[in-house]
């Protein structure tokens, strides 16, 4: 990825923290650059409040339920079923 | 809740109950994952449709050795994909876009203007059931590949793995997209809330 200047260097600001989030959470990060990040974490609430958010994010999308189907919707599956098992005599 | 290993047997023993429960179970995701693919609905619903013919038609030659989620979304996608006529922004993976507005950081890289509070108002509105019908909107304006990875890892709750190999991506094509993806969805919640928290 092609990053500004500020981005490069070795040491984990908080632009480049929002950009290892998620291999952070993903477990991608490799053991030191993953110690720079938590460093980085402890002395900076704004990062850490960033990271419970995504967290938060991915909590929230997790919850979401499958819609039901309709009764007729319900009803064009069991004639598909249906179909194809008489198909399958 | 019956596992899909025992609806899978119970169908392959010509359980009628168990396709309904499965139907029940999958249809509206894959309904959501087709439409990123098509371009309408009832394009989304006929490749449903034809999936759950195909998983019909294959239940004699599933050998298990992906669960039934990955391979009936596996099924979903090939026949979204040779149905679909959307074009696909094709997204470099060396294309930045960044998970947070430059704007808000200063010169030396440092938040100037640092995320928002927003999880408990958001954790209160969603307990209300509040909040679902618009996070489902959100997602469904993420770029066609986001959108994708975030209904498979996310909202599905698939393994990296799975959702590799149900969109044939590589490992590192699937993380960048689910980046952006939930960058962009933790900006909507930090915009939606701007102002609330306390």
């Amino acid at each position: 990825m092609r990053l500004p200047g500020v981005l490069r260097g070795r040491d984990v600001i908080c632009q480049r923290a929002v950009e290892l989030v998620t291999d952070y959470l993903e477990g991608t990060l490799s053991r030191s650059a993953r110690r720079r990040f938590e460093s980085h974490l402890a002395v900076c609430p704004h990062c850490t409040e960033y990271l419970a958010q995504m967290r938060e994010t991915i909590s929230l999308t997790g919850r979401l339920a499958p819609e039901d189907l309709t009764p007729q919707m319900r009803d064009e599956f069991v004639e598909l079923y249906r179909r194809w098992t008489a198909e399958q005599q | 809740m019956e596992s899909d290993g025992e609806l899978l047997l119970r169908l392959r023993s010509g359980d009628e109950r168990a396709f309904t429960s499965l139907v029940e179970r999958y249809h509206d995701p894959m309904l959501r994952l087709a439409a990123s693919f098509v371009p309408s609905r009832a394009v989304a619903e006929e490749v449903v449709q034809d999936t759950w013919l195909a998983l019909l038609r294959g239940l004699g030659g599933f050998e298990g050795r992906s669960s039934l989620k990955t391979w009936l979304f596996s099924i979903l996608v090939n026949q979204a994909r040779k149905t679909g006529t959307r074009e696909h922004r094709s997204v470099p993976v060396a294309d930045p876009e960044p998970a947070v507005d430059p704007s808000r950081f200063g010169a030396s890289g440092g938040w100037a203007d640092p995320p928002e509070h927003w999880i408990e108002a958001a954790e209160g509105r969603m307990q209300a059931g509040k909040l679902a019908h618009r996070v489902r909107a959100w997602i469904e304006d993420l770029p066609g590949r986001q959108r994708e990875v975030v209904l498979l890892r996310d909202v599905e709750g698939m393994s990296s793995q799975e959702v590799c190999t149900v969109l044939a991506i590589s490992d590192v094509n699937q993380r960048v997209l689910l980046h952006r993806g939930r960058s962009r969805l933790r900006q909507l919640f930090e915009d939606e809330f701007r102002g609330e928290a306390r």
